[in-house]
């Protein structure tokens, strides 16, 4: 970060994370915010801030594999540990099946949400994979989407359920699209 | 929006802790999850000059029995106690009131040391706590104390912890023939109660021995309805005995009418609360659930 003064400079500190599977690191005040780190550090966008106050989810991320809102998250706090953000969610060019689900399915209008959506879905399917229609809405229950109705992201996350139940069925080489893989 | 700077130290054993709260407790703010600090600190109603991150401390989670008691370790995230199942028999009030919580992105990272910390007249943990009697364990670099729940919360966002004190833990008397109840009225998942109660009864033969009654979101902090815990103690859980335990905890309430609903309002639902709690955790104590 271009230093502000050097009294803040000498507040800051070492940061790394791994990221999508890879080390990235930047020395930063202590009062950044995850979603900052994220998204002007890191560069990645995909990251939304919607309310900038813990009550919407579009700045949701998977830590350690666990669905947080990176808005309510210091960087520090967080050094040292692994961050998933919409980025990582598909291989290359495939699409992940939560985000396959989400395009079959119709799981998106403006877009806003989706990120967070499709985190907490893909966080959901890993210890439930087969989760009924009352355990998809408590899952989302703490990311609100403003288009939707919601209907079409349960069934989004529904069909990705179903992807992943067949690949387990029917274990075929993964599918990696020209210049694909990760 | 993000905080004013502040310095950042994050101890890797509680001696460490307590040894920079000795030195900077007054200056300093402890953090468990940040689900509640950090939102303050955005918006700037909180600016120390260091936060002390407790967040890494080792065995400071998890809830365990131990000597007729449960022990919940300060770090216990809301998401542990929602989902131990073994709760759900042992203390099925504690399960029930962690799934109200905020949201569960919240609760994978929010605490219940914390949120006691935090002593929002909103919050959820601290009726429970004193519904059930609880006794919170305090670390110092001079030792370590224990303050009944009763004593621990003293206003809005004010307990008896001192500026060098961590909480490390949560004691809950586990009695045998005895259960508990939440029941909380939200608006919508995620705000926090427009009325919430916490029951917890210990039954002897049919009589109830002792009841425990903590009110949520009707005063300057959580309160606890200790005329109506007296009234039904030595009791038959009768429909007279409860109605009356309902009004008068209904009574001790000191709403106020916002944005939720009218102070009558508020009064009632905590009486038709107390109501529901008093059946569902005679019930349960009963082995009816
Ligand atoms: C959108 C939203 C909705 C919410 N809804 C609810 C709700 O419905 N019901 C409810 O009860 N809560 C609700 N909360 C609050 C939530 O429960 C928080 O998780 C909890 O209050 C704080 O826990 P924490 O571990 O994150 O504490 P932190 O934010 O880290 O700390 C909170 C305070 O406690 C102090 N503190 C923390 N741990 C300790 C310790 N061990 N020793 C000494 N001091 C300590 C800190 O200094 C700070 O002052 C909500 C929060 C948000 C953001
Ligand atoms: S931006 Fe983080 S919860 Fe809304
Ligand atoms: S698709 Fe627009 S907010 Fe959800």
């Amino acid at each position: 970060m271009n230093s502000v003064s050097p009294n803040l400079d000498a507040l800051a500190r070492h940061v790394s994370l791994k990221v999508n599977g890879a080390e990235r690191s930047a020395d930063v005040e202590p009062r950044v915010l995850l979603v900052d780190f994220i998204r002007t550090n890191l560069r990645l966008t995909g990251t939304h801030i919607g309310c900038d106050t813990s009550s919407c989810g579009a700045c949701t991320v998977l830590v350690d594999g666990t669905p947080m809102k990176s808005c309510t998250l210091l960087a520090v706090q967080v050094s040292g540990r692994s961050i998933s953000t919409v980025e990582g969610l598909a291989a290359g060019a495939a699409m992940s099946p939560m985000q396959t689900g989400f395009h079959e399915e119709h799981g998106l209008q403006c877009g806003f949400c989706t990120p967070g959506m499709m985190l907490v879905g893909t966080a959901l399917l890993e210890h439930n994979p087969n989760p009924t229609e009352e355990q998809i809405r408590w899952a989302i229950s703490g990311n609100i989407c403003r288009c939707t109705g919601y209907m079409n992201i349960v069934k989004a996350i529904q069909h990705a359920a179903a992807i992943k139940a067949e690949a387990v069925k029917a274990p075929k080489p993964e599918a990696v699209a020209a210049g694909g893989g990760q | 929006m993000f905080p004013a700077a502040f310095d950042y130290r994050a101890p890797s054993s509680l001696a460490e802790a307590v040894d920079i709260l000795r030195q900077r407790g007054e200056e300093a703010k402890v953090m468990a999850g940040g689900q509640s600090l950090i939102p303050l600190l955005k918006l700037r109603f909180s600016q120390p000059a260091l936060v002390v991150d407790i967040g890494r401390l080792p065995n400071l989670a998890g809830v365990e029995r131990k000597d007729g008691h449960l022990r919940v370790g300060a770090l216990t995230r809301h998401v542990q106690v929602e989902s131990n199942t073994d709760l759900r028999t042992l203390c099925p009030i504690l399960p029930e009131a962690a799934h109200w919580i905020a949201d569960p992105l919240i609760r994978n990272q929010g605490t219940v040391g914390g949120s006691v910390c935090h002593a929002d007249p909103q919050g959820d943990w601290g009726s429970v706590m004193l519904a059930l009697d609880a006794d919170f364990v305090a670390r110092s670099e001079s030792g370590e104390r224990t303050i009944k729940a009763a004593d621990f919360f003293q206003g809005p966002f004010t307990t008896a912890l001192r500026p060098d004190e961590v909480l490390t833990e949560i004691r809950i008397p586990l009695a045998a023939h005895s259960a508990g109840a939440y029941n909380k009225l939200e608006r919508k998942v995620g705000d926090f109660a427009t009325v919430a109660v916490a029951v917890q009864v210990e039954m002897n033969g049919d009589k109830i021995a002792k009841a425990g009654i903590g009110l949520t979101s009707v005063g300057d902090r959580n309160l606890k309805a200790r005329d109506a815990e007296k009234s039904l103690a030595g009791k038959q859980p009768t429909d007279e005995a409860i109605a009356e335990a309902a009004r008068l905890a209904a009574a001790a309430a000191e709403p106020k009418a916002d944005v939720r609903g009218s102070a009558e309002f508020k009064r009632d639902i905590v009486r038709v609360f107390v109501q529901r709690g008093l059946k569902t955790a005679v019930a349960r104590a009963r082995g009816g659930q």
